[in-house]
């Protein structure tokens, strides 16, 4: 700690910051523009001067960027001088000579950093009386609107997309006032994170463009607490609804998960709320009817006997759960193909009994040595990119450690680290979007990628399993690795099921364990396909491939869906057997080809209109919250069950007395939830303790988040932000008519704008806003100190921890080595950041830049299939049906492999990897013939 | 008089070559560092001559070697960084240097970087010295075939890569730390200090950027000793220098004198006096970015501790003369907009002040000024002082601007007033 005096009085301030942090984190209001607390300092707007004095008879003083230097022992700083004041009141006019005056038509309005800073300097009157620089904005695709006349040129933009995402798409261009943050051309943002531009733009040159299609006031948005559903990470979001309609993702600070930021499909992939596809009225048989006869329907197939349900990865934990309650455990299936199973149990057994932790995109982001095998995260996992980059700094920060500099000196720090980089290895197929930042590439077969694996750790520890026929060569490069390893603080192995090669994780799993067990205390992440992968493997059950057995056997004559196109994850036999069964029940908030052959469908809320728990790849269980009430007749899908169960329960106790017992019905569960009364069964913390109390594996899903009994001082948290225009305003544009506000009885917000005005919990922040600070830097007062962790702590709970060294033996058999098959190729799935993924494919951005299905070949592949890129090719796999595609010739993809984009249209099913066989078929237009 | 640095310079046509130089006893200095001296004793020589930078900020340069890490453990490679981008306005002294003896300069860089133990050396040029550019290139070919570059210094056993580079043409490439951006391939933008290039400089590594004009010294102060030096002075700072004189002086152009000529010598004599008709109002002392100083300074010493005495800088030692039919608003309005268009644009002061008064002054100069704009420039002027700014761009660009609102007031005051100039267009 160190002693430093603000207006002469004493505060005590951790060390190594700098003052513009220390003065934040003990609650004083200092405006600043360039500085970011994840990305630090470079001194460049000038915004954040205090004056800084010698001693206490130093009386003149000076002015100093607070930014810039560092708060040490004893150092005598005031923030209130009156030429401090006024020097910041100058750097605002200055910035205001050419910042236009559209605040009123300003998407960034009501939550603009730069509106804040304005107001909190001071500065009112414009005096600057010359006309204003303009530039020409650019078309940044369908994500980010540019709008660089409001530009203050802070450089957050760029440094954000060069430096932390590392995007090269982004830059800097002209020259003195008429600097220029854009693109080199119009086009689309490549880079996958590039909506943080949203958040890290202190105005409004880069906005959200989806929510300028259906702007609303910032103020005017009803917001909760929610975690993204587009990939196993469970980054932290805030979604924002009005009218019904759900505007915009934003995110919510995570100390441990995601920090400031989101990629882009988190960001951008909520639109499938909005779409015309959803399922918003129940149905029997084709027909719309209310949702009691529908529970009614369905509570009598279930009670018919013979009923299975299959759960889904990317449903809730209690929607799972309520549907395992309702057909009992032995009749549940997890909803996953029997391969994708294999691999969520895998990962799951590998984090829960294997001695190395499951990493954080924090610890990540903390690891000094990484070894990255078989998936290109920046497509799977999209924010793991920015850890890893981070990840590459923190041997050669060291550098500028021993040279004194400051780490929250940015600029600095960069100069004196330059190209640098900590050990970083990667082994794929294929090019990946991290390769600029490899030590070394490997380019191999996933078998070939597990077999390295599989020979590091060996080369950390001598009683791992060996690895035959290894090239001499290879073998040295994985002794190198294991060495550079073995030699790190903190390594960490990165792999993942999106390449579906079990030994790749084995292989990743015995590295992790071959560093714990000498002694190095290695991470293991690994990434999920889903957001709710590992709460599926958690929960457990069959396969689809037994689900569809027990239908073909008879056993199960009813079939409950819940929220699963059944048709993307399995062949075309498995899911014809499971929807054969005579009555089939979908719960789903979007038409598909599984609602489209139910008997009965029941509109399944999303994410953004149920509250629930996802558990990220790492094991944590985090709570979403209900953002608003949807319109039709749509519930969580555990509440649809619950009413269900209820049904049947007082059918069966009916049936109990009317027949005293005498007949027992095999298939109707036994376990119930012990509910008196109706109303409670509908309860959410109800759901959560059943599961708990049939679970204690997942106990802590009941510290996710506080309860529907919290309060503060008596209040809710309120879903709407404080305003004083008066709660009629908010559905304004349809009523003048004041409404009742609707209750919520399963959580601790409140669909209303009164209530607790202060800081709650982490896990029920409904948005980011304190007075004077109307933007998302607003999070630095959620903050402990600065940077740091929420106060109170993190949201969400780590459900297990890894085992201990003991008992868990390595994984014996490293692969054969890959061998290319005349006349065939090994094809691989490609996952697309936007495609791939089910859901946020129905946004019309996402869908937009999604690939169209290609067939992906190494040079050598496609020069002997005679295509050029572009060429019409016929794929057929194991002997299956043809699928035409274009060829798209990929320069680094090893020879015999072949890539296949996972999750698009016909394909999404395909269980790969697996051998085809390709023709090439005709050219196109712009070939050469 | 000696005048040591362009003694052998040329009036016309080509530099001399290498074999011309080495007749005029070029490359001994090298022989005898790198053959009889060791690296400190260089720098020793170097420190004691007491010789100050050149590129107008005046510091010592064997104290700026002194900050080069040395020993075991020193961060490897070092650089030797010879700054020639010349774009200070009225500065033209690198120049002559570059195109009438890169031997000169060549020699004094290898031994400089043999001082400094650096193992590669680039020499920076301005982008518009297309004729300097073309010289320096053939001398540096000639000098690595002779064997002064390359891997065995003139038969010894250290070693020496040159490379030369023809900046991309921005006031800002010349900013010691812009110029080590520019040379990455970045933007030039400066570097927040500390750390300072000695220690972390040209990729990230131990760095000596010293202008052309105080290189072309280690030469001379290696082969005749430090006293020699410190003896060609007039007052106590050493050498000559090269000053030069523009304005509507009758022989504009450029002298090697001795370091603390007076103004009064190099404007009257050197330059010739005031054209017939104009008379002198101040002056310029260093380049565009020092202070005014009117005729009651003429006399002071043209060195770095007088002229701070008179309230300018000795900048680049390049006088501009502004006399009485010029108008000086205009005359700052003109070297306002060029330091906003010089601007590199990171921080707010000098990328959004510099304009916003130069556009004042324009207003000004062109009969649009209105009350409460000379106060507006005087309340900018202090807003963009020393350490407010990233870089010393701006408070450099207020030195010119500062002097001439409190010198050349009632102008400013009548331009204001009267809507128009009282000296027609100016020049004219």
């Amino acid at each position: 700690m160190a002693k430093i005096y603000i207006e002469n009085i004493p505060y005590e301030v951790a060390d190594g910051q700098n003052l513009l942090q220390a003065c934040l984190t003990l609650g004083f209001d200092l405006p600043y523009f360039c500085w970011h607390p994840a990305m630090h300092a470079v001194g460049a707007c000038r915004q954040c001067a205090v004056k800084q004095f010698k001693d206490e008879a130093d009386t003149k003083g000076r002015i100093v960027m607070s930014c810039m230097t560092l708060a040490e022992e004893g150092i005598r700083i005031s923030i209130d001088d009156p030429e401090a004041r006024a020097f910041r009141a100058g750097v605002i006019e200055l910035l205001m000579t050419n910042h236009p005056h559209d605040c009123p038509v300003c998407d960034e309005g009501g939550e603009c950093h730069l509106q804040d800073m304005t107001v909190m300097t001071g500065h009112a009157y414009r005096r600057y009386r010359f006309t204003k620089r303009t530039h020409r904005s650019q078309n940044l695709g369908p994500f980010v609107q540019h709008e660089m006349n409001r530009c203050i040129a802070c450089y957050r933009c760029v440094r954000f997309y060069q430096d932390a995402a590392g995007g090269r798409d982004l830059d800097v261009f002209q020259w003195h006032n008429h600097v220029y943050f854009g693109r080199a051309n119009d086009g689309p943002l490549e880079n996958e994170l590039s909506g943080n531009l949203v958040e890290i733009c202190p105005t409004g040159v880069f906005t959200d463009k989806t929510f300028k299609r259906h702007y609303a006031r910032p103020w005017d948005l009803q917001t909760a607490p929610s975690v993204c559903g587009h990939c196993s990470l469970g980054c932290n979001t805030i979604p924002g609804e009005r009218g019904g309609r759900l505007r915009r993702i934003r995110t919510r600070f995570h100390g441990e998960v995601n920090g400031y930021f989101l990629c882009d499909r988190g960001r951008f992939g909520y639109e499938f709320v909005n779409s015309a596809r959803r399922v918003r009225w129940a149905r029997v048989k084709q027909k719309e009817v209310p949702a009691a006869e529908a529970v009614a329907h369905v509570a009598a197939l279930a009670g018919g006997g013979r009923v299975i349900g299959i759960g889904s990865p990317r449903a809730s934990l209690e929607s799972n759960f309520a549907l395992r309650a309702l057909v009992g455990a032995e009749c549940f299936y997890s909803g996953l193909a029997a391969k994708e199973q294999a691999l969520a149990a895998l990962v799951l057994e590998i984090l829960r009994e294997g001695p190395a932790r499951a990493a954080s995109l924090h610890e990540a982001a903390c690891a000094d040595a990484v070894l990255l095998l078989g998936e290109d995260v920046t497509q799977t996992a999209p924010l793991l990119a920015a850890s890893l980059r981070q990840a590459v700094l923190t041997q050669p920060i060291e550098i500028a450690t021993k040279l004194n500099i400051h780490r929250f000196h940015d600029a600095a720090v960069r100069e004196a680290l330059q190209k640098e980089k900590g050990p970083f290895f990667v082994a794929t197929a294929d090019a990946t979007k991290l390769d600029d930042i490899a030590t070394t590439v490997f380019r191999e077969a996933p078998e070939e990628v597990a077999r390295l694996g599989f020979a590091i750790a060996r080369g950390v520890q001598g009683d791992a399993p060996p690895v035959v026929d290894l090239p001499p060569e290879r073998r040295q490069a994985a002794g190198l690795i294991a060495e550079t390893l073995r030699n790190a603080q903190r390594p960490l192995v990165v792999a993942g099921v999106a390449g579906g090669s079990a030994e790749v994780i084995q292989a990743a799993a015995n590295v992790a364990w071959a560093l714990c067990a000498a002694g190095v205390p290695a991470k293991l992440l690994l990434v999920l396909p889903e957001c709710n992968s590992l709460g599926a493997a958690l929960l457990g059950g069959g396969d689809l491939e037994a689900a569809a057995q027990a239908v073909r056997s008879g056993a199960a004559e009813t079939v409950i869906v819940l929220e699963n196109d059944l048709t993307r994850r399995a062949g075309t036999e498995t899911v014809e057997a499971i929807l054969s069964a005579p009555h089939v029940v979908v719960l789903d908030a979007i038409e598909n080809a599984t609602t489209a052959r139910a008997e009965v469908v029941l509109p399944a809320a999303t994410f953004a209109e149920t509250n629930g728990t996802l558990v990220n790849n790492e094991g944590r269980a985090q709570r979403f919250f209900q953002v608003f009430e949807p319109e039709g007749e749509v519930r969580g899908s555990w509440r649809w069950l619950g009413e269900i169960e209820q049904k049947l329960k007082i059918k069966n106790e009916k049936l109990k007395i009317d027949s005293d017992g005498e007949e027992k019905r095999s298939s109707v569960p036994q376990q119930s939830w012990g509910l008196q009364r109706q109303e409670e069964a509908e309860r959410f913390d109800e759901v959560v303790a059943a599961m708990v109390r049939a679970m204690p594996e997942l106990a802590g899903v009941v510290e996710a988040a506080p309860g529907a009994g919290f309060r503060v001082a008596g209040e809710k948290i309120p879903r709407q932000a404080q305003r004083q225009s008066g709660r009629t305003a908010v559905p304004g544009e349809a009523s003048a008519e004041e409404r009742s506000v609707p209750a919520d009885a399963d959580t601790a917000l409140a669909f209303s704008m009164e209530g607790y005005a202060g800081i709650p919990p982490a896990a029920l922040v409904a948005r980011y806003r304190r007075p004077g600070w109307n933007s998302n830097q607003a999070i630095n007062k959620y903050q402990q100190e600065v940077g740091g962790p929420p106060r109170g702590g993190d949201a969400g709970k780590r459900l297990f921890d890894a085992a201990g060294l003991r008992e868990k033996p390595y994984f014996s058999t490293a692969p054969a080595a890959f061998v290319r098959r005349a006349g065939e190729l090994w094809v691989t799935a490609a996952w697309h950041v936007f495609g791939s993924e089910e859901l946020s494919v129905l946004s019309p951005g996402v869908a937009e830049l999604s690939p169209e299905p290609y067939l992906g070949l190494s040079p050598e592949d496609a020069a002997a299939l005679g295509a050029k890129d572009g060429d019409l090719v016929e794929l057929r796999i194991a002997g299956g049906p043809a699928h035409r595609l274009r060829a798209r010739v990929r320069p680094a993809l090893v020879a015999g492999v072949a890539t296949l984009p996972a999750g698009l249209g016909e394909l999404a099913a395909m269980e790969l990897p697996a051998w085809g066989k390709a023709v090439t078929i005709g050219r196109t237009e712009g070939g050469a013939a | 008089m000696e005048r040591p640095l362009t003694e052998h310079i040329r009036a016309e046509g080509e530099p001399p070559t290498l074999a011309e130089y080495e007749r005029t006893g070029g490359y001994a200095a090298l022989r005898q560092a790198v053959g009889k001296m060791t690296p400190p004793e260089v720098r020793a020589a170097v420190a004691e001559s007491g010789l100050r930078g050149r590129g107008g900020a005046g510091f010592p340069t064997g104290k700026k070697w002194g900050f080069v890490p040395t020993g075991p453990g020193e961060s490897r490679p070092k650089y030797l960084v010879v700054n020639g981008d010349e774009m200070e306005p009225g500065t033209f002294k690198d120049r002559r240097l570059l195109e009438g003896d890169p031997h000169g300069l060549i020699e004094s860089t290898i031994i400089a970087a043999y001082a400094i133990e650096a193992e590669v050396a680039y020499i920076f040029v301005r982008w518009d010295y297309q004729t300097a550019a073309a010289r320096l290139g053939r001398a540096l070919a000639e000098a690595r075939a002779a064997g002064y570059v390359g891997r065995k210094v003139a038969g010894s056993d250290y070693g020496l890569e040159i490379y030369f580079h023809v900046s991309a043409g921005r006031y800002m490439c010349g900013e010691e730390e812009g110029l080590l951006n520019a040379l990455e391939g970045k933007r030039p933008t400066p570097r927040a200090k500390p750390p300072h290039p000695p220690v972390v400089g040209l990729w990230g590594k131990p760095t000596i950027v010293d202008n052309v004009e105080t290189m072309a010294w280690v030469r001379h102060i290696v082969g005749r000793g430090p006293a020699w030096f410190r003896g060609l002075g007039r007052g106590a700072e050493g050498g000559t220098k090269l000053y030069g004189a523009s304005g509507h002086v009758r022989r504009p152009g450029l002298w090697e004198l001795p370091m603390g000529t007076t103004a009064r010598e190099i404007i009257e004599e050197h330059a010739g006096g005031m054209r017939d008709g104009w008379s002198l109002r101040g002056f310029l002392p260093g380049g565009a970015s020092t202070d005014f100083l009117t005729a009651v300074h003429l006399d002071a010493a043209m060195d770095f501790g007088s002229l701070e005495q008179a309230g300018s800088r000795l900048g680049t030692g390049a006088i501009v003369v502004l006399d009485d039919r010029t108008c000086p608003v205009g005359f700052v309005a003109n070297l306002t907009a060029f330091f906003a268009r010089e601007s590199c644009g990171w921080c707010t002061p000098c990328r959004d002040g510099l304009p916003w008064m130069a556009r004042t002054l324009r207003a000004i100069e062109e009969g649009r000024g209105e009350a409460g704009d000379l106060a507006l420039l005087e309340e900018q002027t202090k807003f963009l002082a020393p350490g407010n700014t990233f870089c010393a761009l701006a408070p450099g660009a207020m030195e010119p601007l500062t002097s001439a609102l409190r010198l050349f007031r009632e102008d400013f005051e009548r331009h204001v007033a009267e809507g128009r100039c009282r000296y027609g267009r100016a020049g004219e």
